[in-house]
């Protein structure tokens, strides 16, 4: 039971990671490849926050808030150029972090944080909770596309030229998606510190930002069911597993890889190929 | 060259515009108003400037010297979407379309100019009755309200000019800019397409229009602001200034003859 405890808990934790990047990457464009630093900075909040005493719901928003904080500073130096400048801003931004981290005797250095206080939940408790905090970005995901600020984004990740020519200012708008994304981010980053109670740096690294890029990628870009699908799939995979989790970054870069060339709408444009398909065969016979 | 004195102030002046790139002069200097409700044609043969002139309107390029005025108001330090919202709306030449939506959606996403204007108030919008309505009717403006829940991929070109047109109308702007329209379109729609920019004008939208089709231009517009390298050549009546030797001889040297004598 406390195995299936775990995956459950480990896979709440990595849709809202993954739904994260979904609402930058997948609804509004914007490629992140240091998506996990934003995590990092919700994780060593929460660990820290936790140590000095605040109980544990409220190093939520405080590391909501710092990771989204980085995530604007981040955005207001690099959302005015093209996209393929801010994929390497954000690589560098993770490298950054973690290059900080390991420097930082406050932070524990190279060892890390360890003994994180327990957060009063219990097990199952922790698991029930992430995983209505999954549902919940889930629902506020679907929301955001219903809303005429996912319209808004839809055509952002399309043709952002043509959203200036209709009076959209864009680079306020990328901003406002990086906002969200980031705090996201900083959520899951929190849940995963007291979920593991022992963080390092390496945890926040750029392999884990192409993991959980591979995860909205596969997943399908911008859709919030498939994403869903592939999150809780993808961060299962390395603990039933092993091969998978000594060679991650061959492994997800090789899935990001095939995806992108073979089936760039991810999963969901896959499973609306075979639906098509299925159909016409339906017709045909 | 001014035919007549100005008795309201323009809806946009134009004051010695100068855009150089690097060590190229695009535009030297050039002047003219655009009076309220008035349909003005900026012809000029290739080269001229025209795009780069409508470019400076909008903002994608910055002039070097001169100014643009907006109902007296400076437009040269502001972005594209900001002129956009102070009353300019443009059309472009490669029409571009958003193409997993359809044509109606598409007009309705510039007619949502209220509930866009900044995310945080996008966030609490969700209903888009209201626009797709607005869109629908602009779409029967120009003609193309039965293609309202296609998606642009399939249509063709003549369609996609007129949506492009739809969507600029959407912004409810106080000048229209067209980039273009005709290009790319056989005699009879272009002869169309025209006909309703005329209609659209006569409802009350000024605009300016950039078109290499002569005849049509002649046609439809009141007035002619004529650019050769970058200058302006010549302004006035579209009979008058097409008259002038300097406008012919820019045509015969440089264009196709039979489209200067067109009128």
């Amino acid at each position: 039971m406390d195995y299936e405890i775990t995956l459950l808990t480990t896979m709440a934790i990595s849709v809202i990671f993954a739904l994260s990047l979904n609402l930058i990457t997948g609804f509004c464009g914007q490629i992140s490849l240091g998506h996990a630093a934003f995590q990092g900075v919700g994780a060593y909040t929460a660990a820290m926050l936790g140590k000095a005493g605040w109980p544990f719901l409220a190093t939520l928003p405080a590391a909501m808030l710092l990771a989204c904080v980085l995530g604007v500073i981040v955005g207001l130096s690099s959302l005015r150029v093209r996209e393929d400048f801010l994929a390497i801003t954000t690589m560098g931004v993770v490298f950054l972090f973690v290059g900080f981290v390991r420097q930082q005797d406050w932070l524990g250095g190279e060892m890390g944080v360890s003994s994180i206080p327990d957060h009063g939940l219990g097990r199952v408790g922790f698991m029930a909770f992430a995983l209505v905090l999954g549902a919940l970005v889930a629902a506020l995901s679907i929301y955001i596309r219903c809303t005429w600020m996912g319209r808004v984004f839809n055509g952002i990740a399309e043709d952002e030229d043509t959203m200036r020519v209709l009076g959209i200012d864009v680079p306020r708008y990328k901003l406002a998606a990086f906002a969200i994304g980031t705090a996201l981010a900083g959520l899951s980053g929190a849940l995963l510190a007291y979920h593991l109670q022992f963080i390092g740096a390496e945890n926040f690294g750029f392999i884990e930002s192409i993991t959980v890029l591979s995860m909205v990628v596969f997943g399908g870009i911008g859709s919030v069911a498939w994403v869903v699908i592939a999150a809780a799939l993808l961060s299962a995979l390395p603990a039933w597993f092993q091969v998978i989790g000594d060679y991650k970054l061959l492994v997800y870069g090789g899935l990001l890889f095939l995806m992108m060339r073979f089936s760039p709408g991810g999963m969901a444009a896959l499973a609306a190929r075979l639906i098509r398909r299925g159909k016409a065969r339906e017709d045909r016979a | 060259m001014r035919t007549q004195a100005t008795s309201t102030a323009p809806l946009l002046a134009i004051e010695s515009v100068t855009v150089r790139f690097g060590g190229l002069l695009a535009i030297d200097g050039v002047s003219f108003e655009v009076r309220e409700g008035e349909l003005l044609g900026l012809i000029g043969p290739n080269g001229a400037g025209k795009t780069t002139m409508l470019r400076a309107i909008t903002g994608v390029v910055r002039p070097t010297q001169g100014q643009v005025l907006l109902q007296g108001e400076r437009l040269n330090d502001l972005a594209i979407d900001q002129r956009i919202r102070r009353g300019l709306a443009l059309s472009q030449q490669l029409v571009r379309p958003l193409r997993t939506i359809t044509l109606q959606e598409n007009v309705a996403m510039a007619a949502a100019q209220a509930k866009t204007v900044r995310p945080l108030r996008a966030l609490f919008q969700v209903s888009d009755a209201q626009e797709l309505d607005l869109a629908h009717r602009e779409l029967e403006r120009v003609g193309i309200a039965q293609l309202a829940a296609q998606k642009p991929a399939t249509q063709p070109l003549g369609v996609l000019k007129r949506l492009e047109l739809a969507r600029a109308l959407a912004l409810k702007p106080r000048l229209l800019l067209l980039d273009e329209p005709l290009a790319g379109l056989n005699s009879k729609e272009a002869h169309g397409l025209a006909d309703t920019i005329a209609e659209i004008n006569r409802q009350g939208v000024t605009i300016v229009l950039i078109e290499h089709n002569l005849g049509e231009v002649m046609r439809i517009c009141q007035r002619l602001v004529v650019l050769d390298n970058g200058r302006k050549i010549a302004e006035g009546e579209p009979q008058a200034v097409m008259a002038e030797p300097v406008v012919r001889s820019a045509y015969l040297g440089a264009d196709a003859p039979e489209e200067a004598s067109h009128a």
